[in-house]
Parts: structure tokens; sequence; C-alpha cells
């Protein structure tokens, strides 16, 4: 028998570096591009990326990741992770991903969730984390659905493969 | 790799129903396509992404990301997937008659 297609993918994203987000988000377009269905769900650090006032601003984390490194036409060279933590060092890791990520064609935070949302993928963000860092509705992008408990959440990802990220 | 005679010509596809050679695409081989595709009838602006990816593929080949769509083909995100729904990527590029785009986004 052939094996089921995925129909629905449900995204959760915990994260709130640049390289926190970015991975839910490519895989959310990318499954509406392939005619899936996707709901992403922001939580804890995560939420970074869908308020109006940080989505735009996020940065790369360059401490305590010894896999940091240029890509090879840069050079290719490796930050080592005791040079992780120097001042500057995010902001210029930070700038050398976010020129490789525009020659792909691949969208700032704001303008990726826009397009997420404008495919019909729904953004939710976490109520739990929501309490917890103390933020209000109004704090988030207009283009977020809703704010949903965890069993929200459950209810909505009905049939769907949930990833974590 | 598969023939087919469509619109009067006969055209092949790759495995994934990807035309071989683009350079034999017309608007009635696209509406063809297009039906098979569940697309139904194509309108201009159909027409208008169609002959954007093209270009595009010309110029670079490979098939344009959404956001270039958007950007600079001045098709809006959600009027794309309303065009061409279940799928934008690889339907609107069957139809176009070019090769599986090959980027993530």
């Amino acid at each position: 028998m052939e094996p089921e297609p995925i129909k629905k993918v449900s995204i959760v994203v915990s994260k709130g570096s640049l390289d926190g987000i970015y991975p839910g988000l490519i895989m959310a377009n990318g499954a509406r591009m392939a005619g899936i269905e996707a709901m992403m769900f922001f939580t804890f650090f995560g939420l970074e990326g869908i308020m109006k006032e940080t989505m735009d601003h996020l940065k790369v984390a360059t401490v305590g990741n010894p896999a940091m490194r240029a890509p090879k036409d840069w050079g290719g060279w490796r930050i080592p992770t005791v040079l992780g933590g120097v001042p500057g060092m995010s902001t210029f890791a930070t700038h050398m991903m976010k020129q490789e990520m525009e020659n792909l064609d691949i969208p700032p935070v704001g303008e990726f969730i826009e397009m997420i949302h404008d495919s019909s993928g729904e953004i939710y963000a976490c109520k739990a984390a929501m309490d917890m860092f103390k933020f209000k509705p109004e704090d988030l992008c207009d283009d977020v659905d809703g704010i949903l408990t965890v069993g929200d959440f459950y209810e909505k990802s009905a049939g769907a493969q949930i990833i974590f990220t | 790799m598969a023939t087919e005679e469509i619109a009067g010509h006969s055209v092949e596809f790759d495995t994934e129903g990807f035309m071989v050679d683009h350079t034999l695409w017309n608007e009635d081989i696209a509406r063809e396509i297009a039906q098979k595709e569940g697309i139904g009838e194509l309108t201009e602006r159909h027409f208008d992404v169609l002959k954007f990816m093209r270009q595009e593929f010309k110029e670079k080949g490979d098939g344009p990301s959404i956001r270039a769509l958007k950007n600079r083909g001045g098709i809006p995100t959600r009027e794309l997937y309303e065009l061409f729904p279940g799928g934008p990527a690889k339907k609107a590029a069957r139809i176009a008659g070019i090769k599986k785009p090959t980027g993530c986004v």
C-alpha cells in the first residue's frame, strides 16, 4: 500500500533566535506551497517571531553553538565557541545570515509570516507563554489568528503531524 | 518519461509531470494541462502568473519563488493560492511548462 501523503502540519516554534524561528517558517511555507495545510504555534521565546516590536530584529545565537560557521564563499571559517560571546559577534553573524537568505529569496520574518498567513497558513500564540511574559494581544503582529491554550492547540491540530522546533 | 498528445502536439513529460522541453509550450497546451491539474479554465490572471514564471525560468534557469511572484511579478500571495489551489509551486510550474522549481521558498 502507498504511504498516506501528509495533509496537514502543525508546527511549534519555541525558540526566539533567527536560526530558531526560520526552520519553522520555511517548513510552514513549504507545506502550503505543496498544498499541505499548515498552522504555526509560537510559544516561549518563539513569541519573539510574531511580536511587532521584535520580529524583524531577531539575531543569530552565537553563544554555545560549536557548528557556527561562515558560508563557504565567505571562507567557511568557524567562530570558536569561546568567541561567540564577544560583543558584536551575534550582530555580525546575523548580518551575514540575512544577506545569504536575501540571496536565496527567503523573506525577512515579518514578510514571511504575512506570506504564510496570506496562503491560509494559521498563526497562533501560546496563552501560557503570553501570560508568562505579560504580553498583550496588541503586542502581536496583525497576521496572528489568535491565542491558544495547549488544549486548543491539540484540538486545532486534529489530523495533523505535529513538528516541534 | 511519458509522451502525450496535447493540443495537437506530441509533448514529453518527466516522471513528475513537468514538460521536458519548455520551448514547445503554448497557451493551448497550458489550457489542457490546467484541466488535468484540476485548475479548470485559465483566465488572463493565470496567464500573468504563467508568463512571469516562464520569463524567470528563461532568465535564471529556475522558476520564481512565491516571494518573487509577489514582489516582482505583482501577484499577491493570497491571489496566487486562489488561482492555483492545492499547491501553486508545482501546479503552476507544470502548467507553465517549466521544470520543477528547485527553491525551498
